[in-house]
């Protein structure tokens, strides 16, 4: 999973060519840890979806400016936009539902 | 057919395999979400013995690793149903049917939800069920508790010193939870008290706007803030299993030290079982309990 920062937030995740699924996690997060595994497994099964990881604490100006509230969450965005949200650890299979539907 | 299935892979549940294991009884651990149970939304455990300081992540998962590592095999898979045939058992869950000799119950308890129309929606756009999770969301921003017990209380002087107001609201005009708590609150210049409320209507564009809160001569009052922390406490995931064990009017498995049901064969461990004190520490005895108890019930078939 890239990191992402305010640096290369728009050209790694506004102007990707492919959907990207916004992993929004901090360090202090358990459910956050116990979803890394769950992304990396789904990521090294698909081409068609990039993942990249945003620290809130890091990047807290990117995290207020798309209202994350809670964490674990994960953004799909599509051509720039926002597109579908999931918030919560969830089992791999509900999160490869979420990406399924983008 | 199986010995043992363990409904569950929390502390209580893991524990239990940990058990069966080492007296080599054949074991399946049932996990509808994630090891570990709740505990993993806790940065700093500083209460289970030898620990000083751990991680509610590190805690599950060196538990998951060493109940693993005994041969203990957890799968994925939600528990629905317990057929109970006598000396055989019969687990359903929503993929598979699996028979087995014994069963332990260890599935924890979940958050009460206030039961107000949007509140699903609204989860992680303003509505959080744990203020050290999410508080750190609302710096700055006005929040409201709901609730009266000591997670409410707590949860309340928690955010006290994160957020610029907090509103804690309670349906009565006093709180149940310890009073050193409450004075602690009382002194705090940005907490306001909403007695004898409760929430009737959570207003959204987005994300939470506002709420109202109806007190007891029925006046509706419009409370703006950005977050609402619910801690009106938790309720034992036994609803699929209250059929067959007895459970109390809460839904709490009613068993003894023992963890033993009413039902021969089928035990309890950990929070969903009838008792005072909902710890680490008191569920993983329970896993030990129940682990030992059904081993020996599985000696006399
Ligand atoms: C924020 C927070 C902080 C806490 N801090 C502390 C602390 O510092 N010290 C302390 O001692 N305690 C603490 N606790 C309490 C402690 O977490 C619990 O007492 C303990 O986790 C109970 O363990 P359990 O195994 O009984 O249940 P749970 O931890 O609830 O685990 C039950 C498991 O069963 C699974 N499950 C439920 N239904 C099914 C089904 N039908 N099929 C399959 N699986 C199912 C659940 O997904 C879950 O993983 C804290 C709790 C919270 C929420």
């Amino acid at each position: 999973m890239i990191k992402i920062s305010q640096d290369n937030f728009e050209e790694e995740v506004l102007n990707s060519p492919v959907p990207v699924i916004a992993d929004f996690n901090a360090d202090w997060c358990g459910p956050c840890k116990m979803l890394k595994p769950v992304l990396e497994e789904i990521e090294s099964e698909r081409s068609d979806v990039k993942f990249v990881s945003i620290n809130i604490d890091d990047e807290d100006l990117i995290a207020e400016d798309y209202e994350v509230f809670s964490i674990p969450c994960l953004i799909a965005f599509k051509g720039g936009k926002e597109v579908a949200r999931s918030v919560g650890l969830k089992p791999k299979a509900a999160i490869e539902s979420f990406i399924g539907e983008i | 057919m199986l010995d043992i299935v363990i409904i569950g892979a929390g502390p209580a549940g893991l524990t239990a395999a940990i058990y069966a294991k080492r007296a080599e009884k054949s074991v399946l651990v049932l996990e509808a979400m994630n090891y570990g149970g709740q505990i993993i939304n806790t940065p700093d455990i500083e209460n289970y013995p030898v620990n000083a300081h751990i991680s509610g992540f590190e805690f599950a998962s060196r538990l998951y690793e060493q109940a693993k590592a005994l041969g203990a095999e957890v799968v994925f898979e939600k528990a629905v149903d317990i057929i109970d045939e006598g000396n055989l058992k019969k687990v359903v869950t929503n993929a598979n049917l699996y028979e087995c000799k014994a069963v332990i119950i260890a599935t924890g308890s979940e958050n009460r939800k206030l039961g107000v129309e949007g509140e699903d929606v609204l989860v992680g756009r303003g509505i959080s069920y744990c203020a050290t999770c999410d508080g750190a969301f609302y710096r700055k921003k006005t929040v409201c508790v709901v609730g009266g017990g000591n997670t409410a209380l707590e949860d309340a002087l928690y955010l006290s010193d994160i957020a610029e107001k907090v509103y804690l609201i309670h349906r009565r005009d006093s709180f149940r939870g310890e009073e050193t708590t409450t004075n602690k609150l009382k002194k705090k210049s940005n907490v306001e008290f909403v007695y004898n409320s409760v929430v009737t209507k959570l207003n959204a564009e987005k994300r939470l706007k506002s709420i109202e809160v109806t007190d007891k001569e029925g006046k509706v009052r419009e409370i703006e803030t950005n977050g609402l922390f619910v801690a009106i406490g938790r309720i034992p995931e036994t609803q699929n299993f209250a059929k067959l064990v007895k459970v109390d009017e809460s839904g709490y498995v009613i068993a003894g030290e023992n963890c033993r049901t009413d039902v021969k064969g089928i035990f309890v461990a950990g929070d969903n079982r009838v008792k005072d004190v909902r710890q680490l520490v008191t569920a993983t005895a329970d896993g030990a309990v129940a682990a030992t108890e059904a081993v020996k019930y599985i000696g006399t078939l």
